[in-house]
């Protein structure tokens, strides 16, 4: 089986923000089609055209409709790739090596050439977020990107992963979670960002930031002004507009 | 075990092409990274107007567009029977003779024999003009079936609608209240602006039956009953009445509300405004207590003084707003049954705009100077934007429903103010400053002038001296006067009936009629094989279609011009059409050949001049004799509309040397605009980014460019003269008169004041027998047909069950995996089921255009879009059901003849699951081969 390197200083992940993703798929498709081009063996689709196409896509968005005891159902977009966690049971299980967590920053990779296709580090993984390739044989899984963020053949603006550059809503952050200080760590302490699945003890490093409360009461104090009536006469309405207009300034003498 | 060494700095590409994406109508631009000549990769344009980088899935998807099996190879000849699908490839030349041997009789001897319609056409500038130059009255781009009432409401109203016309300040709007929406219209600049205003704090309100995508993210939703929007909306409107809440200042000096209107019932201009010299509508100013002209410099407009004119009382619009609107018609109380939003909700959310109107202005301490020369010290906005599309416009009601929303930003003093809406040059353009339409047809001479336009009354409805329609989709006729957009989804069954007259070719571009795009798509593709029984030819003589891929359209064909995609074409996203520009910058676009095409295919717009000069069009030929313009590329860098105006604004020659807006073509525009990243770009200075309607810096500055001749300044119609035209006619006054039968119906629903009425087929289709609304909705990763040739999106989108909420699951007992049959007053259709809560408990909906037919698209007639794919199209008729009147009413807007697809009233019951999703319609030959059984992907060097 396969070690874990001691933990990293550097932790490269994603801040996904569940407020703001619309479910658009554009992470989903932008992933694939940087991907396939990129890291290891392209991304094989099977009948494309046919009764039923498959495909390996290392990142998919989920819809999930959650009715509330009180108030109207709602609906949370959650989009889901490897989490890159400190304690990854997809490496740990791997028996060849090939699944490893890379010890500058944290990224969890799968070495292609070493990978032999028995499937165990889908099965140890508890989010689903590994597909085995059917072309090729071989796990296929999010790289973020370790092809374009240290790309010095990109302008530096792009060296982000594609789902996060492509993001039409910004829902979609990268950076550091092991530098308290980095932007995206802020953003989970502001937000109360979260590990999916904490009980699993995956410790992931990608965080979710929960989706804002919804369908409130308004504050009624706050509206009071604008609820009341200029009058309660059926015609006072052109009352009420003539003493108005007489305060506006423009009339002549 | 050491970690293996990557190379983490690999190339991504040889070269980036930047150009504009086509994977559906947004336009954003794109970064085309190309490997050994070949598309590898795409992905957003950083520095593009329109994404600023970012990319949908469908733009980053183009890839497998531009790899689809369903593209055409070569120009088809039919070889079977219409539908069938059984063609021969031929060459150019000879698709061309044939085009020409059709077309040119007709030219000299009855132009309006040709139909010219064009779908999702970009090149709307273009393709009118070159149908102009033929002659026929009968052409029109697909806005009938789409959005027109959108479009129009908002130009009658203020001078531009939503989309392409003017944007949310997504910078400084603290609340958005977002209406039904098409989500291509406008698709990514939503979801950076929802972003935006999230990251801001600000407050998303999402008025749908569905929560889905935006609404699922909004921070309040209203799962309003569908066609119930303009109820809802005018109820808040009482709301702020009540209350006060209007911004008095912005109504007296932006909007008509103080024009002062005729009340004398017996007058002949009863309910017209009171005019002065020059025809300018008078207002009372408040200095001198006197009528003066609504643009008179200094006049301060008295919102509340009436006027006594030749013994008739002329009262301000305002009052009669207050007593429309005040109406307890309109009070939350009593539209809350109907619209299934509680009174409280409706009153606390007309308070929450209002505060934020009034509580909380975005003021920028920036002077600007209005058209009166009145001098503001402030730009003082609204923070309060509005966004709606089609759910608001895919109803009979929906051309007053998107009044009465423009009313409430009006009111509430938001429009083209910091917060509010703003709108994107061209726009502001009021209906005034639009052409009228045209229909005079000479054989062998061009068309009179324009066909579409803004009816301002009867006197320009598209009437012959028998009082039938001039176009062959009966537009800007008494049933829908103000059809400013055409209404091609009447053309194959008029065509069919010979009614108004029969016509020989029609000659459609990128619109899939015979399938999604058409309502009661059974008997639409009867009419396209229906057969003369004396003569055994087809009643529609000849269709000549182009389209780049394998569409249902293609089968019903007898000439196919095979188009190109997107990424082996020029275009031209012109100032002139439909532009890309921003609320603080004029913009335009090109497309052009990132890539040859592989196959013999041609731009459609490249073969229409080709077309035009063989048919000896005016302004097709060169003086040689040979073609005016080798390609449209040559005719977008050349061609002039007004001198010193083209297609594209960009990199003209002027008197010093290279300019923009206005000057003389220019041979190296489009190597300019590749340079540039594909577009152009040319700001509004900063005095004049709000007010534009008003702001004399912005007019000047609109004049400089090109987008008017002279400053065009004007005031919101919130009465909408017309509208009191047309119901004026309908009482019985003036020269042409409306055919009895519409009389009631025309005075009913063109008022002047936006209105409410229930859906049409409310009283054609009784609601308690058809209790059920049923919607369709667009994926944000799929556009109409297009999307499902392309091997990723079709993973996202492959399915479409109908989905059912909580009510009538449960009352009928469905489960997973169960099917329903789905009856409409026309139709029934037998679909797979699915549960959803957060649905209007009346409302049941689907994905749109999902369904297939077999043998389309390149697919295996096994394809699931095929088998359990389905659309509600069956269940929708362009007439509505008949009635004791015997007469068969159109089932569109009574204004504009947009088709009312969203008025669709239902019932469900549980079904046997069939073998597949029925109706089953017999399969099509493919004339492409299938694809590949396997993709895997990837462009090497």
């Amino acid at each position: 089986m396969t070690a874990l390197p001691p933990p990293s200083e550097v932790k490269l992940g994603l801040v996904i923000d569940l407020d703001t993703c619309v479910g658009c798929h554009a992470c989903v498709v932008a992933c694939k089609g940087w991907n396939t081009q990129g890291y290891g063996a392209p991304l094989s689709d099977q009948q494309p055209y046919g009764a039923e196409p498959s495909g390996t896509f290392l990142n998919r968005v989920h819809s999930y409709e959650i009715q509330p005891e009180e108030g109207a159902a709602r609906l949370v977009h959650f989009p889901k790739s490897c989490l890159h966690c400190e304690d990854a049971p997809c490496v740990t299980v791997c028996p060849t090596g090939a699944s490893y967590k890379r010890a500058e920053d944290g990224i969890v990779l799968v070495n292609e050439a070493a990978c032999i296709g028995c499937g165990l580090c889908a099965w140890a993984c508890p989010y689903g977020a590994r597909e085995m390739d059917a072309a090729e044989g071989v796990m296929k899984k999010c790289t973020l990107c370790v092809d374009r963020i240290y790309n010095e053949t990109l302008p530096e603006v792009d060296r982000v992963p594609a789902c996060v550059r492509t993001c039409p809503a910004g829902a979609r952050h990268f950076g550091d979670l092991g530098d308290p200080g980095s932007d995206v760590s802020r953003l989970v302490a502001e937000r109360g960002g979260v590990d999916l699945m904490p009980e699993q003890g995956t410790r992931p490093v990608n965080q979710y930031l929960p989706p804002r409360p919804k369908d409130e009461a308004p504050d009624l104090d706050l509206l009071a002004p604008y609820l009341e009536r200029v009058t309660e006469e059926p015609r006072g309405f052109l009352g009420w507009l003539d003493r108005t207009l007489a305060r506006m300034p423009g009339a002549g003498s | 075990m050491t970690q293996p060494d990557l190379d983490l700095s690999p190339r991504v590409s040889d070269e980036v092409r930047r150009t504009t994406c086509y994977m559906c109508a947004c336009r954003c631009g794109i970064d085309v990274h190309m490997k050994g000549g070949k598309v590898a990769y795409i992905e957003g344009n950083r520095d593009h107007p329109v994404n600023r980088g970012v990319l949908c899935a469908k733009g980053s998807a183009g890839i497998m567009q531009a790899n689809a099996p369903a593209r055409l190879r070569a120009p088809l000849k039919r070889t079977g029977p219409r539908g069938s699908g059984q063609f021969e490839e031929i060459g150019w030349d000879e698709a061309l003779e044939i085009a020409t041997s059709w077309l040119k009789p007709l030219r000299e001897t009855a132009p309006e024999k040709l139909a010219f319609f064009t779908g999702r056409d970009q090149s709307q500038s273009f393709t009118g003009w070159w149908a102009q130059a033929f002659g026929t009255p009968n052409y029109a781009a697909h806005g009938g079936f789409c959005s027109v009432n959108m479009a129009a409401a908002g130009i009658y109203t203020m001078g531009g609608a939503f989309w392409e016309f003017g944007s949310p300040d997504w910078e400084r709007a603290k609340l958005f209240l977002l209406f039904g929406v098409a989500e291509d219209h406008d698709s990514n600049p939503i979801k950076m602006g929802i972003g935006r205003l999230k990251g801001r704090g600000a407050k998303v309100v999402g008025i749908n039956p569905v929560r889905t995508g935006y609404n699922a993210v909004a921070d309040d939703w209203y799962g309003i009953t569908p066609g119930t929007d303009g109820l809802f909306v005018l109820s808040l409107v009482h709301c702020l009445f009540e209350t006060g809440s209007l911004d008095l200042d912005y109504l007296a000096r932006f909007t008509n509300a103080p024009c002062l209107v005729d009340c004398d019932p017996a007058s002949a201009t009863h309910g017209l405004l009171l005019r002065g010299e020059g025809d300018a509508p008078l207002v009372i100013d408040r200095r001198t207590g006197k009528p003066a002209p609504w643009d008179g410099t200094g006049v301060e407009p008295d919102l509340s003084a009436t006027w006594r004119h030749r013994g008739t009382t002329h009262r301000p619009v305002l009052h009669l707003m207050s007593e429309t609107y005040l109406d307890p018609a309109y009070a939350p109380e009593k539209v809350a049954g109907r619209t299934g939003i509680p009174a409280a909700r409706i009153r606390t959310l007309a308070a929450e705009i209002a505060r934020a109107a009034f509580d909380e202005p975005v003021v920028i301490e920036r002077p600007w100077t209005d058209f009166r020369g009145h001098r503001h010290e402030r730009m003082i906005g609204r923070p309060v934007a509005m966004h709606a599309m089609r759910g608001i416009s895919a109803h009979s009601n929906g051309f007053q429903t998107a009044r009465a929303i423009h009313l409430l930003q009006i009111l509430i003093g938001s429009v083209e103010t910091p917060g509010g809406m703003r709108f994107k040059p061209p726009y502001p353009k009021p209906a005034h400053a639009h052409p009228r339409p045209h229909a005079g047809v000479r054989p062998g001479h061009a068309l009179d002038g324009p066909h579409l336009g803004y009816p301002q009354g009867p006197a320009d409805l598209l009437l012959g001296e028998d009082g039938r329609a001039r176009r062959i989709d009966k537009a800007f006729t008494w049933e829908n006067p103000l059809s400013a957009h055409g209404m091609m989804h009447m053309v194959i069954s008029n065509a069919h009936a010979g009614d108004p007259y029969p016509i020989d070719t029609l000659f459609l571009y990128m619109a899939n009629m015979s399938w999604n795009s058409s309502m009661n798509t059974g008997a639409t593709m009867e009419m396209l094989t229906d057969t003369d029984p004396g003569t055994g030819e087809y009643v529609i003589p000849r269709i000549i279609y182009s389209d780049a891929y394998s569409s249902e359209m293609v089968a019903f064909a007898d000439l196919v011009l095979p188009d190109t995609t997107y990424l082996e074409r020029h275009d031209c996203i012109s100032l002139l059409d439909r532009p890309i520009s921003e609320p603080g910058a004029a913009a335009d676009a090109i497309r052009w050949p990132v890539v040859a095409p592989d196959r013999d295919v041609r731009p459609f717009q490249s073969v229409l001049l080709d077309l035009g000069h063989r048919l000896g069009l005016p302004g097709m030929t060169g003086e040689d004799g040979g073609p005016r313009y080798a390609d449209y590329a040559d005719y977008i860098v050349n061609h002039e509309r007004r001198p010193g105006v083209g297609p594209l604004a960009g990199w003209r020659i002027g008197a010093g040397g290279l300019t923009h807006g206005r000057g003389a073509p220019n041979g190296g525009q489009i190597d300019s605009y590749i340079a540039n990243g594909g577009f152009w770009t040319g700001h509004v200075p900063e005095e004049g980014a709000f007010f534009k309607p008003w702001n004399r810096a912005y007019q000047d500055w609109a004049v400089g460019i090109g987008l008017y001749d002279s400053p065009l300044p004007y005031i919101f119609q919130l009465w909408c003269e017309p509208l009191r035209r047309f119901q004026l006619a309908a009482e019985g006054q003036g020269q042409r008169q409306p055919p009895e039968a519409l009389r009631a119906r025309i005075a009913a629903t063109m008022t002047p004041l936006p209105t409410w009425h229930a859906p049409l087929i409310d009283a054609h289709a009784d609601p308690a027998e058809w209790p059920v609304h049923a919607i369709t909705q667009r994926p944000m990763a799929m556009y109409h047909s297009w999307g499902s040739q392309n091997a990723w999106l079709r993973q996202i989108h492959g399915r479409n069950p109908l989905y059912l909420p909580t009510a009538i699951w449960e009352a009928n007992g469905f489960a997973d995996g169960d099917w329903a049959r789905v009856t409409s007053p026309h139709g029934a259709i037998t679909v797979p089921v699915a549960h959803m809560a957060a649905l209007n408990p009346n409302t049941v909906w689907t994905w749109n255009a999902i369904g297939k037919r077999k043998g389309a698209w390149a697919l295996d007639e096994g394809a699931v879009e095929a088998r359990r794919g389905f659309l509600l199209n069956h269940l929708i008729h362009e007439l509505l059901p008949p009635r004791e009147d015997g007469m068969r009413w159109s089932n569109s807007d009574p204004i504009t003849g947009q088709a009312a697809w969203y008025d669709l009233r239902v019932r469900i019951e549980k079904s046997a699951p069939p073998e597949e999703a029925l109706p089953v319609i017999p399969p099509q030959v493919s004339p492409v081969p299938k694809g590949p059984s396997e993709l895997r992907w990837e462009v090497k060097p």
